[in-house]
């Protein structure tokens, strides 16, 4: 019999690393994105694309750094976070590209190509992502920036307010002629502000409550800074009418606040305490009325007068029907400026059809599920709270965008992460994907096998 | 924390598959719908995609279609000779939709209709390119061009019919317009151009010949007459009418006049036809009554649209008028007002022994390879007169042309019977008098084309606009367009 039976010296089984499964997907997700690109060249002009190099080349170089920062400095990390990431920020280029061709789009003022700036941009953002996994070698040194943390995420939230507002919502900062969207990066600081707060305070939010009616009650110190946010996302609401920030903000909060504390209460007072907001700002807040409007009745007559890009927006959706009209072939510029930006999932929806849609949707769903999952491998409450806190808020993010440009909500004008054209997002979102990438692999790290104990030894059966 | 965090993974699951739900139901359930939305360019930008199919006259394309560059529309379309065509094709502009058989065949164009299924399924195979089918009309290119040179730069219709068939051989209007001229959408020349059409106070895109209505005057004496025979007021149109000169309006202290000093005191119908006494005829409808005389002329085609296929005006005769105005509509005046089509339905219908044919200008649909996939039959509409009182109408349209007011009208060998009008206009007679001219040409073979035509506005002085002498001659070209382009 050849059973292993030296039941003392367990050593940790390695867990596989699944650098190669990585590599792999790497390639598919490059290949995807070039075979979308070639295939918007066949489409509109008849022949392959002339940059389908350079981009090939870009693609595959962002990808490949990518890949060997994650295999030397963070070797058990989740092997699918980077090349979902990879392929949305691939499959955005090649449509925003696409996008680039239309005459529609081209005789409109200010026009400039959008797609070799975001190949920029996403250079950047993989640098980002780059200097994440090496500067931090262990997520928890971010707990000692909790409340720098929170200082920077107001300094960024309020910068907006100082500049011009830019299509009815101040979320803007210009900056040396670069527009930078701070509210992308205020994502990231809050979350670990979140977190590093509520692992402290965790027990005296969940445990010191008086009940009430079923309910426990907060004592009013530790209720504090729940209220600040309330009033803080409010704000944001009216000073910059930015409706997607202060929801996306809220329900961050509201979620970690329900991790941290397990108590099924706050998140009955979160829903009450932004329901309550809504209604207020809503009743005297024209651009938000305007938007509940527009997502009741995107057809009326007093919507179109106002902005038809809603009204538009589900009718690319329409046109794509079941398949789609295949890249390059629909008319999703139709709904104008924004159709690269906020927009950009209705040239999915019209191109790639309901089933591109929702093979997009899925892959949104599985980076959030990737989250999810290093959330609960994590051995520590704070990489705990920090991976939910930011995969809630990229499924939080993603929900409001495409619920908005689908009709199922209002619309609130933030970003798809990864595929709408725009340098904030894209750079964010990698970073968020460093920090995810970071957390993971501690949590899969296997534990420091015990050094081999001399009594091990004396023990050992020795068969004759 | 872990209980919390797999119940936020839920939620976030939900999320998602509340998207994935919401997606289906835009892209799956409601798609068609938001397809067919009025305010989905895709409609225009899909009808301009591929080459459209032609309107063709006589054998020949009177459309075409040419490629722009730098829009979302792929072609446009063009038009040869559009002012003399454009009645009859109307116009299809990317900016500014389609009308009349652009618009109403604009499936069969496209290529789109459900008839072409199985030319689109074998052009699939055989990789040809998407290509849209012909609409082939019943006009005559010679018909229509006599009248387009005849009506000239004055304003008025001209339509023609071969009343055998009901098919519409001319359909002119003037003035007209150049549809190439707003065929495309940039917001400079097309727009500038269509805006500048639009806004013309002497509406060229007004199709006269079927969207205008007029005062027919004394053209309309032919629907009186033929009511006269037919409800047997008079048994033959050579005996005397019993009509007395003055002859006063009923329940009035007017007298009906006539245009000058003509002999209608106890006239025949023939010579009262032939000088077109108002006397006569105004009361041959008091006699007859507003019921009777609307009967007559409903059978002839009024107070009814009419499906060429494009749609024409209703004419009107009216209801529930005393004697002495159903009189005055007898003589083509108070209320009664025809359309230009009405009036060559008029005359067909005497020229073909009594039968109205349904008048129709699509002789058939083509597919691109010029299979025919509709065919247009001729279909009677309904019969207003016997053959006798027809005949008996004839004798007395041919006196008009032979020895009275439509002499300009003769063509030599060649019988042909008309009635001219020349109706009063505006308040107190305050406008210039409309000129008619109603007519049919008949050969050994039977009548190849009866025609209407209505000067509406010209720049001959008052005294001499005469149904007979400004809308006779063009009347006269027309029939013998037609009459030539038969040998």
């Amino acid at each position: 019999m050849s059973v292993v039976t030296n039941t003392t010296t367990i050593g940790a089984i390695e867990a596989p690393s699944r650098r190669n499964t990585e590599l792999m997907l790497l390639v598919f997700a490059v290949a995807i994105s070039v075979f979308g690109y070639a295939n918007v060249g066949l489409a509109i002009n008849g022949s392959l694309p002339s940059g389908i190099l350079g981009y090939g080349t870009g693609l595959t170089l962002l990808a490949a750094v990518g890949h060997i920062v994650v295999r030397k400095f963070a070797p058990y990390a989740d092997p699918l976070l980077l090349p979902l990431a990879t392929l949305l920020n691939g499959i955005g280029l090649a449509i925003i590209w696409r996008l680039d061709q239309s005459p529609l789009l081209q005789q409109a003022d200010h026009y400039a190509p959008a797609a070799p700036n975001q190949l920029m941009y996403s250079a950047v953002g993989v640098a980002l992502f780059v200097g994440v996994l090496l500067l931090l070698k262990d997520h928890r040194i971010l707990q000692r920036y909790t409340y720098i943390s929170m200082v920077v995420a107001m300094l960024l939230l309020v910068a907006p307010m100082f500049f011009p507002a830019k299509f009815g919502a101040r979320i803007w900062i210009n900056i040396a002629g670069f527009s930078i969207q701070p509210g992308e990066f205020a994502k990231i600081a809050i979350a670990v502000f979140f977190s590093g707060y509520l692992m402290v305070k965790r027990d005296a939010l969940a445990l010191a409550s008086r009940r009430f009616m079923g309910l426990y009650l907060p004592r009013g110190r530790d209720l504090g800074p729940i209220l600040v946010i309330w009033l803080m996302s409010i704000l944001i609401l009216v000073f910059e009418t930015d409706l997607g920030t202060s929801l996306l903000f809220f329900g961050l909060f509201v979620v970690m606040l329900y991790v941290a504390t397990e108590r099924t209460s706050w998140i009955v007072f979160g829903l009450i305490m932004s329901a309550a907001g809504a209604v207020g700002v809503a009743t005297f807040e024209p651009h938000v009325q305007q938007r509940v409007d527009a997502w009741l009745a995107p057809f009326s007559k007093a919507t179109l007068a106002q902005s038809d890009q809603v009204a538009k927006s589900l009718m690319s959706f329409g046109a794509g029907g079941t398949m789609g009209t295949g890249l390059g072939q629909g008319h999703s510029d139709l709904i104008g400026f924004a159709a690269n930006s906020d927009f950009i999932l209705a040239t999915v929806g019209e191109e790639l059809g309901l089933a591109g849609t929702m093979a997009i949707l899925v892959i949104y769903g599985l980076i959030v599920e990737r989250g999810v999952r290093t959330a609960l491998a994590a051995r520590d409450p704070f990489g705990k709270l920090l991976a939910i806190g930011l995969s809630g808020a990229f499924a939080i993010q993603v929900f409001v965008v495409a619920g908005g440009v689908m009709g199922l909500i209002p619309l609130t004008g933030m970003t798809m992460p990864f595929m709408a054209q725009g340098g904030s997002s894209v750079i964010a979102n990698w970073a968020l994907i460093g920090i995810l990438i970071r957390i993971s692999d501690t949590a899969r790290r296997p534990a420091p096998s015990p050094a081999p104990s001399p009594d091990a030894e004396m023990t050992q059966v020795v068969r004759p | 924390m872990n209980k919390p965090l797999r119940r936020i993974a839920i939620f976030c699951g939900l999320l998602v598959v509340a998207l994935l739900l919401r997606d289906n139901w835009i892209q799956y359930v409601t798609a068609d719908s938001l397809n067919s939305r009025k305010e989905n360019r895709r409609v225009e930008i899909e009808r301009y995609a591929h080459q459209r199919g032609d309107i063709i006259v006589d054998g020949k394309a009177v459309t075409g279609s040419t490629v722009t560059k730098g829009s979302m529309y792929k072609y446009k379309r063009t038009w040869k000779d559009g002012p003399m065509w454009a009645p009859v094709t109307g116009y299809a502009s990317q900016a500014f939709g389609a009308t009349q058989l652009e618009n109403l065949n604009d499936s069969i164009l496209t290529g789109n209709d459900d008839r072409l299924f199985f030319d689109r399924t074998a052009s699939m195979f055989t990789g040809e390119k998407k290509q849209g089918g012909n609409v082939v009309t019943t006009l005559n290119a010679d018909a229509q061009k006599a009248a387009f040179k005849g009506l000239g730069d004055k304003k008025g219709a001209v339509a023609a019919l071969d009343p055998k068939t009901g098919a519409i051989l001319a359909m002119a209007s003037t003035p007209s317009y150049d549809p190439s001229t707003f065929a495309g959408n940039s917001t400079g020349s097309d727009t500038k151009n269509y805006t500048k059409l639009k806004d013309d106070k002497n509406e060229p895109l007004l199709n006269r010949a079927l969207r205008q209505t007029y005062p027919p005057g004394s053209a309309f004496k032919v629907v009186t007459a033929s009511a006269a025979l037919e409800n047997g007021l008079y048994d033959s149109v050579d005996t005397p009418t019993r009509s007395p000169l003055p002859w006063r309006l009923p329940l009035s202290s007017k007298d009906l006049p006539n245009e000058g000093n003509l002999p209608c005191k106890n006239a025949t119908l023939v010579e009262a036809l032939r000088v077109s006494c108002n006397t006569v005829f105004g009361k041959i409808g008091a006699d007859l009554g507003n019921d009777k005389m609307r009967a007559e002329a409903e059978k002839f085609g009024f107070n009814s649209e009419q499906f060429t296929p494009v749609r024409s005006n209703a004419s009107v005769f009216s209801k529930g008028m005393d004697k002495a105005q159903t009189a005055l509509s007898s003589i083509g005046q108070f209320n009664t007002a025809a359309t230009p089509l009405q009036m060559a339905m008029v005359a067909s219908a005497v020229a073909n022994d009594g039968t109205l044919m349904k008048p129709y200008m699509v002789d058939r649909l083509t597919a691109p390879n010029l299979d025919t996939v509709a065919k247009t039959d001729p279909e009677k509409q309904s019969e207003p007169l016997t053959k006798e009182h027809a005949q008996m109408v004839q004798k007395m349209m041919e006196a008009v042309v032979t020895r009275g007011t439509g002499g300009k009208a003769q063509i030599p060998g060649v019988t042909v019977g008309g009635k001219t009008g020349t109706a009063q206009n505006g308040v107190n007679n305050s406008g210039n008098p409309y000129a008619w001219f109603i007519s049919y040409a008949k050969t050994d073979q039977g009548s190849p084309v009866a025609v209407a035509v209505v000067v509406e506005d010209s720049n001959a002085s008052r005294q001499d606009i005469s149904g007979g002498g400004l809308a006779g001659p063009i009347a006269k070209d027309v029939m013998s367009a037609v009459i030539n382009s038969k040998k």
